[in-house]
């Protein structure tokens, strides 16, 4: 029980460490509102190495503490319907078999997306946002595909590592 | 009460499958599929803008004459100028609605989440609300 609550605790700093860093990087892709997702690494390594309830909670409080910090009451409404629907689709994909943790990531970051568009149509009133489904898509893809493989690299090192032990 | 443990297996899942090539497949399929629909339905052409706040209509401009509107009380700044229109200035923090292009085809829009302001482009069809807007 308190590795469990330590470990949580980790896990809960690096995934706020990673949201901080990514405001810090000045990457925007030409395209507004789109990033990497640096945050989301540390949720596909918890996905893959715990249950899915703990990934769960740690998506949940990750974008609380996050929006708090660096957001604004706007900005915790979209990131929580992108990681919800990004960490359902993901554990689906994950618990369907015959996807590498690429595919899974890659899954995630285009339902993050494709949950934060849907949230901005009920928000505004208007599916005119449509035309912008192509940009998510493809940035959802590559940014999840550069996500799984530095999920795929750390999972190999941490492959005899335990949690609880 | 110790987290339960996943085996991750090295061997089996190092590369992409082929499940993740079908994935990427049908991502590309469906994002391509949207662009040719917008780019089929959005035709060129001077129409007019819609202002929505809070899904409400607020006006109705004509892309054909330059001028600057202010939105919602001066929350947002619309810049129509040669047939296009843009937002050039915004109070919210993170200007996303700024920072995107100008726009002037059919369905195309500018998006202020933060004031829940919308500008759409709309056909030339429906410009008799043009007249009372202006």
């Amino acid at each position: 029980m308190k590795d469990r609550v330590a470990y949580f605790g980790i896990f809960t700093a690096l995934a706020l460490i990673f949201s901080y860093v990514e405001t810090l990087i000045p990457i925007s892709f030409g395209i507004p509102g789109v990033k990497l997702g640096l945050a989301n690494l540390i949720i596909v390594i918890v996905l893959y190495k715990t249950a899915l309830k703990d990934a769960c909670m740690l998506s949940v409080v990750r974008v609380l503490l996050a929006g708090f910090l660096f957001g604004n009451y706007f900005s915790i409404i979209y990131s929580l319907a992108g990681a919800l629907l990004s960490l359902f689709v993901m554990a689906m994909l994950k618990k369907a078999g015959g996807f590498s943790v690429i595919g899974v990531s890659i899954a995630g970051g285009v339902s993050h997306n494709i949950g934060q568009l849907i949230v901005a149509m009920l928000v505004v009133e208007t599916f005119q946002v449509a035309y912008y489904v192509p940009v998510l898509l493809t940035a959802g893809l590559i940014t999840g595909c550069v996500i799984g493989i530095l999920a795929q690299e750390m999972l190999r090192r941490l492959l005899h590592w335990r949690i609880g032990s | 009460m110790k987290l339960e443990l996943k085996k991750f297996n090295l061997k089996e899942k190092i590369d992409l499958q082929r499940k993740d090539w079908v994935l990427i497949a049908i991502i590309i399929f469906v994002a391509g599929l949207a662009l040719l629909l917008h780019e089929f339905i959005g035709g060129k052409g001077a129409g007019c803008v819609t202002v929505k706040v809070e899904g409400k209509i607020e006006g109705v401009y004509s892309l054909a004459k330059d001028r600057v509107i202010e939105i919602n009380d001066g929350t947002n700044i619309l810049e129509i100028r040669n047939g296009t229109a843009d937002v050039t200035g915004a109070d919210c923090p993170d200007k996303l609605c700024v920072n995107q292009k100008a726009i002037s085809k059919n369905g195309e829009s500018i998006i202020c989440l933060p004031n829940k302001v919308v500008v759409t482009v709309d056909s030339s069809e429906n410009s008799e609300f043009d007249a009372v807007a202006q």
